[in-house]
């Protein structure tokens, strides 16, 4: 069994880290501080930790006055509400003025589980990713996780980061570097290329293995920026490769799939399967079991990579 | 009583600005910009440590235009002050220009805080005033908003956060005109008793006369004073101020007057005079 990682857990420890090198670095959090881990940061630097209660609109709009005076607020809460309820906090006093927030939203995708379709933001990339100056990163596991929380806060300008609450197996070594804007190719192949970003870039790899052993080669490329995204890597990939599946926890619309769709309609179509959330809300439910319901699962990944190369 | 003559001229010069601006720009705000004519030449032009040599200066005062509508006030009361020159208030709205329908903070010198969408630019304030107690500074951070804008939710999650916080560096001014888009307050959505209500949200509440410069610095007399605690004036006043066919006629919020209308308004405000 691999090493497993929530990566709020990692996003806590991380902040912890940043919090020592880093004196203007603040965390805001709208009750949730246990949850995201943001309690992390709170426990060692409490004078630059704010609660601002139960109100996602002001957590947004106090994080951004507090970039103007200097800070680099990391300001938390779950994905659906920071991404949803304060959307258009984020657009007018964060990305408009292009801002030095980070916004690090917890509780993402249907892994949310029992809780149910109210807290499972299957949108937040699509609205993220629709915003001028809106860095979207989407790591795929701890690691990469506090790669990118290391990253947003040396960049000078808004990122939102998605994290998800369940612990996910380890996709990446220690000494591993996140670059924002770089995909990373995970396993070499010729036939087919499997593109995922978050927790199912474990399933991916995991597709990968299970089309090898039917004589399928399977590319697998892990893309964490969903903005600004890899091109090269992706249009490499459409040349060398009959086609392509995209696999992410969120709406088939707006996400991964739609971002790695543009990129081919305008430089070089090809065969292409998305896997996602068909346009529909989830429900209560284990995660594990409910990425199955949905189609989020190798079967369905391998399925959908067979449908291309049966074309 | 002080001797204002010097600051009534300024905002004399300051409205007559607003109405030239909104009659080249032909749209605009001009109610809710005259409505906060003394309150913003008092701030800019005697109260508030401000450089327009070095607009980003660290350790300035603050000035958050929360009802950001109201740019054309912001924006002339910035040029008579040279954070920008003053051929720019003609380009307001216009392709290419500097000046945005709404404050930009980003192309415009001395602009603080990006707003428009309202009631997040009181939150925003709360961030200013929270990272100036964070460092230790004794920056003070300033507030305009709206009557009407006090019905946006965020203003209230606003307010118990600078009271939670004890952010008594921090003064916002409520511009009470009592009318907005689709009428007066109490026939759109009702928001009095709001001194009531700040109270309650842990302020302290001071009512002014919001075209009296003495009652206003007396005012920030008292904020300045007032410890442990975050201040709210609210400051009477009249929308369209100075106008004569302006004043207290919701319709004026968001039309810009015609070539004659703003030749008429400037006649009555007794013409541009220096010094």
């Amino acid at each position: 069994m691999a090493n497993m990682i929530a990566t709020r857990d990692a996003y806590g420890e991380a902040l912890r880290e940043l919090g020592n090198k880093n004196k203007d670095i603040v965390v805001l959090d709208a009750d949730l501080s246990g949850s995201t881990k943001t309690a992390l940061f709170k426990e060692a630097f409490p004078e630059r930790f704010f609660n601002v209660g139960i109100a996602e609109q002001n957590l947004i709009a106090t994080a951004a006055g507090l970039a103007t005076a200097g800070k680099i607020p990391f300001a938390s809460t779950f994905a659906v509400f920071a991404a949803g309820r304060a959307f258009e906090i984020i657009r007018n006093s964060v990305c408009y003025p292009k801002l030095n927030v980070k916004i690090a939203a917890t509780h993402a995708g249907l892994t949310v589980g029992e809780d149910g379709a109210t807290h499972q933001a299957i949108e937040d990339l699509s609205l993220m990713r629709s915003l001028p100056n809106m860095v979207v990163l989407s790591p795929a596991d701890g690691i990469e996780a506090k790669q990118c929380i290391y990253k947003a806060a040396e960049y000078n300008g808004p990122v939102y980061i998605r994290l998800g609450r369940s612990k996910v197996p380890v996709v990446f070594d220690e000494d591993y570097k996140f670059e924002i804007g770089k995909g990373v190719e995970l396993v070499e192949g010729k036939d087919i290329t499997l593109i995922a970003t978050g927790i199912m870039v474990e399933k991916a790899l995991r597709a990968a293995e299970g089309l090898e052993k039917e004589g399928i080669s399977a590319r697998v490329i892990n893309i964490s920026t969903i903005k600004p995204i890899d091109k090269e890597i992706i249009i490499k990939a459409a040349k060398e490769t009959k086609g392509i599946v995209t696999i992410e926890e969120h709406s088939i619309i707006g996400g991964l799939g739609s971002a790695v769709a543009e990129v081919l309609v305008e430089n070089h179509p090809t065969y292409m399967e998305r896997v996602g959330v068909e346009d529909t809300f989830g429900e209560s439910g284990d995660g594990g079991v409910l990425l199955e319901k949905y189609g989020l699962s190798v079967s369905n990944i391998m399925d959908k990579a067979k449908r291309i190369l049966s074309k | 009583m002080g001797n204002y003559s010097s600051l009534e001229n300024t905002a004399k010069n300051i409205r007559i600005s607003i109405i030239d601006m909104l009659k080249e720009a032909k749209s605009g705000h001009p109610g809710g910009s005259l409505s906060a004519v003394e309150i913003l030449t008092a701030l800019y032009f005697k109260e508030m440590k401000v450089d327009p040599q070095n607009p980003n200066w660290a350790d300035r005062d603050r000035f958050v235009l929360s009802k950001g509508h109201a740019a054309p006030v912001l924006y002339a009361v910035l040029a008579e002050k040279g954070f920008f020159p003053k051929e720019e208030l003609n380009k307001l709205r216009k392709i290419d220009a500097m000046l945005q329908g709404h404050p930009d903070m980003k192309g415009t010198p001395g602009v603080d805080m990006t707003t428009g969408s309202l009631g997040q630019g009181l939150a925003a304030a709360n961030g200013m005033a929270l990272a100036g107690k964070l460092d230790g500074k004794d920056y003070r951070v300033y507030a305009l908003i709206g009557d009407g804008e006090c019905q946006e939710g965020i203003i209230w999650e606003a307010a118990m956060l600078a009271a939670h916080y004890k952010l008594d560096n921090i003064t916002v001014f409520l511009d009470h005109n009592g009318l907005q888009i689709d009428g007066a307050n109490e026939e759109v959505m009702d928001i009095e008793p709001i001194d009531e209500k700040f109270k309650s949200f842990g302020w302290h509440v001071i009512k002014i006369d919001g075209h009296s410069f003495d009652q206003i610095f007396k005012s920030l007399e008292e904020a300045k004073n007032t410890k442990g605690k975050p201040t709210i004036v609210i400051a009477k006043t009249v929308k369209g101020k100075g106008v004569s066919f302006m004043e207290d006629v919701a319709g004026w919020h968001g039309k810009a007057p015609n070539e004659e209308e703003a030749l008429k308004a400037i006649e009555e405000l007794g013409g541009r005079k220096d010094g």
